[in-house]
């Protein structure tokens, strides 16, 4: 079974989606929870069966598809996509098990579950088509879980976002079929297998037109500056468990994108484009987190907050060695957690009030204590407090690419602080005081349904802030690969600098033989 | 004294003559049985008529099986000419007339189809398009043509209602002007090779070096004009959004698709070669076609209010997008053309016949049109199967994996990658995202709008019967199972494109 236990995470969903269509509509929700459940599980058995010690992929498959094209089904997992796999079965799990009461539930249970089908396969799949083919597809449960469930803009969002999108990613597909090309111009056979892509070296100036194309495919979907303004529609409208997946997972798929292609395909192109990308970063970093600041919805400022830290992924990631990918890496999935968390426990609020403006609250602290603590400690989290589970991600993004300029880096560092003002004013907005407004007197505290998904939520925060090895390892060892990988390929002067030879042994040996001839 | 012609029966290969035979005999034998006693059930007519398609069916595969074997077949004094190309246009057409012909079965009782004569004229129609593709004359190819659009023009007429008649006028109006520019570009050409027959016009014309390039260009522009009309290239389009709300929904659906390939299998040996030749002009009118043709139709259908409306606009733009491949002209981009139309096939008749499903008899006091974005508001609460297989049509037309369309789609610019058409691919690529938007729209009206007071959703599937669910099943099937069929699919097509010589 463990043969194929990638393709069982990817259509197990998918397949139970099926076949709810025949469960009556009360019972639903309890069928979503059990398929969710023991697809978590399965991406537990699959952390378990995995050998922290390979660098490569693990547990691939392959199937052919349209052979006489070179699109084939691979799959694989390496550390790099292994925690966001767990990370969307995680969150599909506790986001369908907190589900409050919505109309035709049935509908949006197994859209969440065709939802899952596609993230995971995102994560897993090793070919360029087949990655496309779940890329895409992600977008159409989401489009309908923000345009059905959503807020009174919600059609507008919801098209927004999927156009949005939609368009970036078809600039990306060009840019997939002209790497095609050039792997069938090199070797003359056509093949869309990611891993075969890696082994091709292209000139610069070739890389540097298609780190664009794909560029604006990850790019919108991060999103990053300038390209972010669909973002705070689609998380204003969405229902709460929409902004939870859409925060926690879907932003991953971009920065992951990075990693998986743009970096070790491009590594010249990457090194070229480090600066204007990491310049972009800052100003998503400072620029969101000044929005943050200003906005009366509290939803909006979760929001924006949680584009201000893609930012620093994104950044993490353009540092080019190995603590700044691996701590961006790990910062991906800290910023799942917390946002995810975040975005909870707005729902929370909303369900009782129906109202996310802040000056509706006011004093909420002593009304119910055990959301304040939760939400504080969540709150603590993603201004990035040592340990806690952000601090990790950031600290190491910021120390890579600490290593490539110090003046940005100390930007960034500046804006994370900008980050804990707005944080904390909202906190204070909400929570102290005295409890000004009649309705919030008697406000339920969070119930037993809301704490089964956050109280996990909080251990993992504190845990992996005090202790992330067990996730950071594998991350690293992965990493160390790809960040070798693009030093042996790249071929400016510039990307040779600046990406950081692992292997020093080898190195030695080689001049050696030099000196010698 | 004139000497006798000694002509062997087998030197003139009459068996390249059976697959346009089979509908025409069809056709006759319909008339016959109307004679000898009227009156009879349309079903009768169906089943007969798919009976005839399916023969017909066969021997084009007899003859693809020939063709692996011997390559290009000629026949019938060199007139008919059965290559690759032939025999997969044949193959398309008739698969989608066999498709089409159950959708006459519709719950409510229309009034075309209850004349024998429909399902005469329809046969005729088909033989008149397989002549079309099976031959490089230019005199058959316009007689197949005329023999099809004829047909046609009544068949969109015979729908009796005040616009089916605006819409069979204004096709047939626009179909004889295109007829005029067809024979007045035919005859420039016999003018200057003295050859009727593409590939010795092209012989011809590559001998003596295009010296007379002024003359081949007017020419090109009557061709490429009355190309344009046939497959509604802007700004020769302006006939199709009208027609096809003139016509039924079913009957739209297949003029979406069959005659299309007719024309384009035409166009495609007569551009080709000229492409090929460095005629530089024709290659920049055709790059300005396609982008304005996919581009412009994209922002009309954007703003039209009628599902149907929009759906003949988002066929003029898969048209351009389509046409791109014989602009690119490389073996890729002709087999894509082919992949894209056979996908393009099932998901198109597959939404019209959902239009269709729909179809009410008299028109409800608050809608304008019979297929309005509103009629469809909050399906998925009524009728969810019916709404989500149009949701997945609408998904797979605007070219969302792993749909049948984005298959057609990758390859087509996937071929323009190849050829260097780099540009070209962008346009390519952003147009479909352009017509992401009012595919979405439909889906939006469906799955997020509240449905209309008073609406139980049995208007949805007011129009439906046995034989058009299994038709819309097959659509569907064929639209989400794509994948499974592409790899066979490109192989077969690759090598008959290959091997045609394209």
């Amino acid at each position: 079974m463990l043969d194929h236990i990638l393709s069982i995470l990817i259509f197990f969903p998918a397949i139970a989606g099926v076949f709810g269509f025949m469960i009556q509509k009360d019972s639903v929700r309890a069928y979503g929870v059990a398929v969710a459940t023991i697809e978590f599980a399965l991406s537990l058995w699959l952390w378990f069966s995995f050998d922290s010690n390979v660098s490569g992929m693990q547990f691939m498959e392959q199937l052919p598809l349209v052979p006489a094209f070179g699109i084939n089904y691979i799959l694989g997992v390496d550390g790099i996509s292994l925690f966001i796999i767990i990370l969307a079965a995680f969150f599909t799990m506790i986001g369908i098990a907190s589900l409050t009461e919505t109309k035709d539930v049935k509908n949006m249970i197994i859209s969440l579950l065709f939802l899952q089908m596609t993230m995971v396969g995102v994560f897993a799949a090793l070919d360029a088509i087949v990655f496309y083919i779940f890329w895409e597809l992600s977008l159409v449960p989401m489009l309908y879980i923000i345009g059905a469930w959503g807020g009174p803009l919600r059609i507008y969002a919801s098209v927004k976002f999927f156009l949005y999108t939609f368009a970036g990613s078809l600039v990306m597909l060009v840019g997939m079929l002209f790497m095609a090309y050039f792997y069938f111009q090199a070797t003359g056979v056509w093949s869309f297998a990611i891993l075969e892509w890696y082994r091709l070296i292209l000139p610069e100036n070739f890389q540097l037109w298609l780190f664009a194309a794909f560029f604006v495919g990850f790019a919108i979907k991060v999103p990053m500056f300038p390209f972010h303004t669909w973002l705070p529609y689609a998380h204003g409208q969405a229902p709460t468990i929409g902004s939870v997946i859409l925060a926690a997972i879907l932003l991953k798929m971009g920065t992951y994108a990075f990693i998986r292609f743009s970096l070790p395909m491009f590594p010249d192109a990457s090194a070229f484009f480090m600066f204007p990308i990491a310049i972009l970063a800052i100003i998503m970093i400072v620029y969101t987190a000044m929005v943050a600041y200003a906005q009366e919805d509290v939803k909006q400022v979760v929001a924006y907050s949680s584009v201000s830290h893609m930012g620093v992924i994104i950044l993490g990631t353009f540092a080019l060695n190995v603590e700044g990918i691996s701590g961006s890496i790990f910062l991906m999935i800290a910023h799942g957690v917390v946002s995810g968390a975040l975005f909870l426990l707005v729902g929370v609020i909303y369900d009782r009030r129906h109202t996310k403006m802040m000056n509706q609250f006011g004093g909420l602290a002593s009304v119910m204590p055990r959301y304040a603590t939760i939400f504080g400690l969540m709150l603590m989290a993603s201004v990035g407090m040592p340990l806690t589970i952000n601090f990790v991600g950031e600290f190491l993004s910021l120390l890579g690419f600490y290593k490539q300029s110090h003046v940005l880096t100390i930007l960034a560092g500046t804006a994370i602080i900008v980050g804990a003002i707005y944080m904390l004013a909202a906190y204070k907005k909400m929570f102290f005081g005295t409890v000004t407004i009649e309705e919030n007197k008697n406000l339920p505290d969070v119930n037993k349904r809301e704490l089964l998904a956050l109280v996990p939520l909080a251990i993992i925060t504190v845990w992996l802030g005090v202790y992330p090895n067990p996730v950071l390892a594998p991350i690293n060892k992965s990493v160390e690969s790809i960040v070798q990988l693009m030093h042996d390929k790249s071929i400016t002067e510039e990307a040779k600098s600046r990406i950081p030879n692992l292997v020093h042994g080898i190195e030695i040996t080689r001049t050696t033989v030099e000196e010698a001839h | 004294m004139l000497a006798p012609v000694n002509v062997s029966l087998e030197s003139l290969n009459l068996m390249t003559l059976a697959p346009m035979l089979i509908p025409i005999i069809g056709a006759l034998v319909i008339l016959v049985i109307d004679m000898l006693k009227s009156k009879l059930d349309r079903s009768l007519y169906v089943v007969l008529s798919l009976l005839f398609l399916i023969m017909d069916f066969s021997t084009i595969i007899d003859s693809s099986s020939i063709f692996m074997k011997d390559g290009t077949l000629m026949g019938v004094f060199d007139v008919m000419l059965i290559d690759g190309l032939a025999i997969l246009s044949q193959f398309i057409i008739v698969g989608a007339s066999i498709l089409f012909i159950p959708l006459a079965l519709s719950h409510k009782r229309f009034h075309e189809f209850a004349y024998p004569e429909f399902f005469a004229l329809f046969l005729f129609m088909i033989g008149g398009f397989q002549f079309m593709v099976a031959t490089d004359n230019l005199i058959l190819v316009f007689v197949g043509l005329e023999t099809s659009s004829l047909a046609l023009y009544t068949l969109i007429a015979m729908h009796n209602r005040d616009k089916s008649f605006e819409a069979a006028v204004k096709y047939f109006t626009m179909g004889a002007l295109a007829a005029g520019l067809y024979s007045f570009g035919a005859m420039v050409f016999y003018a200057l090779t003295g050859s009727v027959e593409i590939s010795k016009i092209a012989a011809v014309l590559a001998a003596n070096g295009y010296a007379d390039l002024a003359y081949v260009l007017i020419g090109v522009v009557f061709m490429l004009a009355a190309f344009a009309f046939k497959l509604s290239l802007v700004p020769f389009h302006t006939w199709a959004p009208d027609v096809y709300e003139g016509s039924s929904a079913a009957m739209a659906g297949y003029m979406s698709i069959v005659p299309k390939i007719a024309a384009f299998v035409v166009a495609m040996r007569l551009f080709e070669f000229l492409i090929h030749s460095g005629v530089v002009w024709l290659e920049i009118v055709l790059y300005i076609f396609v982008i304005v043709t996919m581009t412009a139709a994209n922002i009309w259908a954007l703003v039209q209010t009628d599902v149907k409306r929009m759906l003949a606009y988002s066929s003029v733009s898969h048209a351009g997008f389509v046409m791109a491949a014989i602009l690119i002209g490389t073996t890729q981009s002709n087999s894509a053309l082919f992949l894209y139309w056979i996908l393009f096939s099932f998901t198109n008749l597959g939404s019209f016949s959902m239009l269709w499903l729909s179809r009410q008899k008299h028109l409800p006091a608050h809608q304008n049109s019979d297929h309005s974005y509103d009629k469809f508001a909050g399906m998925i609460k009524t009728s969810p199967i019916a709404a989500t297989i149009m949701g997945v049509f609408m998904l797979s037309l605007a070219g969302i994996p792993p749909f049948a369309l984005f298959w057609g789609k990758v390859y087509l610019i996937s071929s323009a990658v190849t050829s260097g058409y780099t540009v070209l691919a962008l346009i390519m690529a952003l147009n479909s995202a352009i017509a992401g938007y009012y595919y979405v729209k439909l889906i939006v009206y469906m799955f997020m709008k509240e449905p209309i007071i008073g609406n139980d959703g049995h208007m949805y599937v007011a129009n439906a019967t046995k034989p058009l669910r299994t038709i819309i099943g097959i659509a569907a099937i064929g639209t989400i199972f794509a994948f499974l069929a592409i790899n066979p699919l490109l192989e077969f097509i690759t090598s008959f494109v290959y091997n045609s010589g394209y």
